[in-house]
């Protein structure tokens, strides 16, 4: 055999160019075989269907300010059913000339939303905000103090509600959800095992007959003359039901933790306590952030099943505006209206989980 | 390699028990794990634990952090016993240090957060003394400039360097290695033995469970065999390795020198 000696160091390459310019990307993407060539124009073809017709309907002979009179005459989109009812599809049955009340109230909430944002923001004096700011909003949907004339509950509805049972309920079944995923990886057996049938009995049932529950039985067990709100029975179950998943996903989270871990934060002296809030559940809380998120995302959408137990969220007030003579019909343009709204919301959840995951990961910076 | 030096520079064993183990015996489930160890280990004495694979030598070292569970006999670190009391295992954790085969950092933190946090948490210890003291171990294990990077981003040698500079914040009065170069590529097993020798010389007590034979002559005080859960031969390095008594200890070491 002979002997082999490298003589010439290999040089430094640049990566071979595949494409160039606007046409090489064409052909690369769109008309690469014959396949993806024909797959490229029939899309062409539906876009071209689909698309032109759309925006004269939506955009160009749509009528935006009107009566529905007016409306039944119009080619394309009625969009006044929006803009003549918007307040009543915003805040329902909120008294008319005190509407800008909860309007205040969630530009207030969309405030501190916005603001959290940002993981350096998070300290102790924004958490007193918080608080501030849930008070302020209380009062301002309460009223009843200051010269505020109040609001009963019951008068709630359209977008506060649905804002209220998704965000409150959100934000409550997390925490229960990861003390219930504990709670079933503990080494004490009674605590598991309320764990688990709790998480099972939960699960086994749809909402829907949670809702049912907490507003027809529930009260039956009440003393005379007793009864609680009927929102705040809608928020307790909406809760119940979000954090028995969230316990699952949790948990996957909690499995997928190498044993090392524990046993080094063992080893250096951290208890129990320390170990899963310095060590563990950051990490498996980071790991499940797509499951959680889509969990988040459904039950902000299932909000919009209170309408059973008589609860006038967003969808039901948009739905009781069909429900006038004169709009009548125009579904299309009021479901698309709730639609886009809903969709705001569960893009924002995504998009913002997508940024914490990035900036969670400490792969490569 | 500096490991002569260790040796001359030896700091002799104090004769004053810092660990006893007494008759103990551990089972997984039916297996009989370890088979009645006794053993008593002094102030400063460094030991090497060798053995098969499946002897029962990592699952020796993690009970005397408790990491394990032994079901007979008696384990008495530092003057206090392991039992169930919760108090007694973590006091008993913060004077052990223990570095394991992979290392196990946090990979979460960066590197400074690694060290600071038991310090912070356990000692309470002020965040910006924790972070000083765990700059000066980074600084001993020669590492001082990754502290602001995250465990990925380091190779294995370095990893496992912080993980001793880690337990080493704790200020521990005894320091158990469980395999410490078995994972690493044979290029980073020298900076890691290194580190372990420059420990050696100050005095550290250490048990240290490796195949490193070099390591074990010139730094251990006494080698320990182990097989099928027993302690089967315990002698100083250099009658260990030269002039071995027992048949399995001699099969083993005709297996692992070539």
């Amino acid at each position: 055999m002979e002997a082999y000696i490298q003589k010439i160091p290999a040089e430094e390459l640049k990566p071979p160019a595949t494409s160039v310019g606007a046409v090489g990307w064409v052909k690369a993407n769109l008309f690469d075989g014959w396949f993806n060539s024909l797959l490229t124009l029939v899309t062409l073809y539906f876009l071209w269907e689909i698309v032109p017709p759309l925006v004269r309907w939506a955009f160009i002979d749509s009528v935006w300010n009107t009566t529905g009179a007016v409306c039944r005459d119009a080619e394309g989109a009625c969009w006044s059913i929006i803009t003549t009812n918007l307040r009543f599809i915003l805040f329902g049955f909120y008294p008319y000339d005190q509407q800008w009340r909860p309007l205040v109230a969630i530009l207030i909430l969309f405030g501190l939303l916005f603001y959290s944002r940002d993981r350096n923001h998070w300290h102790k004096y924004f958490g007193y905000g918080w608080i501030i700011g849930l008070v302020v909003m209380g009062f301002l949907m309460r009223g009843g103090l200051f010269g505020l004339p109040g609001v009963e509950t019951t008068q709630w509805g359209g977008l506060p509600l649905t804002l209220l049972l998704s965000i409150f309920g959100l934000t409550a079944a997390y925490p229960l959800g990861v003390i219930l995923a504990l709670g079933r990886q503990s080494r004490m057996r009674v605590i598991k095992v309320l764990c688990v049938v709790y998480i099972e009995l939960i699960r086994g049932v749809p909402l829907i007959s949670l809702l049912f529950m907490g507003s027809i039985i529930f009260p039956l067990f009440l003393p005379e003359g007793i009864t609680i709100n009927q929102i705040l029975r809608a928020q307790v179950a909406i809760i119940l039901f979000t954090a028995a998943y969230i316990a699952e996903v949790v948990r996957g989270g909690l499995q997928a933790m190498a044993r090392g871990q524990y046993e080094a934060a063992e080893a250096i002296g951290l208890n129990y306590f320390l170990t899963m809030r310095l060590i563990i559940l950051p990490q498996a809380l980071k790991i499940v952030i797509p499951p959680t998120v889509s969990i988040l995302i459904s039950a902000f959408k299932d909000t919009s099943l209170v309408v059973i137990i008589a609860l006038w969220d967003l969808l039901k007030t948009t739905q009781s505006t069909l429900s006038n003579p004169e709009w009548m019909g125009f579904s299309r343009e009021a479901y698309i209206f709730v639609a886009i709204l809903y969709f705001l919301g569960c893009f924002s959840m995504a998009n913002y989980s997508r940024k914490l995951e990035k900036e969670l990961s400490t792969e490569e910076h | 390699m500096n490991e002569e030096a260790a040796k001359g520079t030896d700091m002799q064993a104090v004769a004053e028990p810092i660990i006893e183990i007494i008759d103990m015996h551990k089972w997984f489930g039916e297996f009989h794990v370890l088979r009645g160890i006794d053993l008593t280990i002094q102030q400063k004495e460094r030991i090497v634990i060798c053995g098969p694979s499946g002897s029962g030598k990592s699952t020796l070292i993690r009970c005397i952090n408790r990491l394990e569970e032994h079901q007979r006999g008696q384990i008495i670190v530092d003057g206090i016993e392991l039992t169930n009391n919760l108090k007694n295992i973590e006091k008993i954790r913060t004077e052990v240090g223990m570095v394991f085969q992979h290392f196990n950092l946090f990979p979460h933190l960066t590197i400074l957060d690694n060290l600071a946090l038991g310090p912070i948490w356990v000692r309470k210890v002020p965040r910006k003394e924790a972070e000083e003291a765990a700059m000066h171990y980074l600084e001993k294990v020669h590492i001082a400039e990754q502290a602001q990077k995250f465990p990925g981003q380091l190779s294995g040698g370095q990893q496992q360097r912080v993980a001793i500079a880690r337990s080493l914040c704790m200020s521990p009065k005894i320091m158990l290695f469980d395999e410490p170069t078995s994972a690493l590529d044979p290029e980073m097993i020298k900076e890691v033995l290194d580190v372990m020798i420059d420990l050696a010389k100050e005095g550290m007590t250490m048990i240290v469970v490796t195949h490193e034979m070099g390591f074990a002559k010139s730094v251990a005080h006494r080698v320990l065999f182990m097989d099928f859960g027993q302690i089967v031969e315990g002698n100083t390095p250099e009658e260990f390795f030269e002039n071995p008594q027992h048949d399995r200890t001699k099969l083993f070491l005709s297996q692992i020198l070539h």
